[in-house]
């Protein structure tokens, strides 16, 4: 299935773009994680902590193990520091 | 009733704040604070940079503003985010609230801080003469959301 992912703030800084359309057969966030990091040295890296970096599947808040079967878009980024 | 605005531009926290209350008869008390960008002690800041998820902002924020509204007896509320490049001094949010009573007009903008700080995606990043550097989350956030979490 074809899935934005988008990255936010330095996980944007560190991949190097802001969102990419990825063909994909990841069945949750960390098989998607697990994909691109396995693509390139800047994914690996940007993604070597998990505990700090945030997810959201389809504009909502979610964990690393929830599903992205028929997600439209995947985002994420370091904890949020709003106010 | 509530009204989020996400947005560039800045903002007159005074000229909001009348237009809030304006018409608001039975409404007893109305609370706001607003968030200005604070210079650093240790090295001057040229200047803020916010970056943040539109769609998702809007949407977090009005998640937050309902679930003030189920918790509190309020009759309005008002949040306003500023996204892009800000100066010492200026304007970076504000919200506000308005109740018949006093406590639930405090408790509810205290709340609607808690989770804006940690729930909505807003990330900042301090530029200074020396570089620059994303602002990190404090422990002590998370630790202040859980207090809403008992009873």
């Amino acid at each position: 299935m074809k899935l934005d992912v988008m990255y936010f703030a330095w996980v944007r800084e560190r991949i190097g773009v802001p969102r990419e359309t990825v063909e994909t057969e990841a069945a949750t966030v960390a098989d998607l994680v697990r994909e691109l990091s396995a693509r390139e040295d800047r994914y690996e890296l940007a993604f070597s902590d998990l505990d700090a970096l945030r997810v959201a599947v389809d504009q909502d808040l979610t964990d690393f193990d929830a599903s992205i079967s028929g997600a439209r878009e995947v985002a994420f980024f370091p904890p949020m520091t709003g106010g | 009733m509530m009204r989020i605005l996400v947005q560039e531009a800045s903002f007159d926290v005074g000229a909001e704040l009348n237009a809030f209350q304006a018409g608001k008869t039975d409404m007893g008390a109305i609370v706001s604070f607003s968030g200005i960008v604070r210079d650093l002690p240790e090295a001057p800041l040229r200047h803020m940079l916010i970056e943040h998820y539109p769609g998702m902002t809007e949407r977090a924020l009005t998640k937050i503003a309902e679930e003030a509204c189920e918790r509190w007896s309020l009759g309005d509320v008002l949040v306003i985010h500023r996204y892009g490049q800000m100066a010492p001094g200026d304007q970076i949010m504000m919200v506000a609230t308005a109740s018949p009573h006093r406590k639930d007009a405090f408790a509810a903008a205290d709340f609607l801080m808690d989770y804006l700080k940690s729930r909505a995606p807003f990330w900042k990043k301090e530029v200074t003469a020396d570089g620059s550097d994303w602002v990190s989350a404090k422990d002590e956030d998370e630790e202040a959301l859980r207090r809403w979490k008992q009873g």
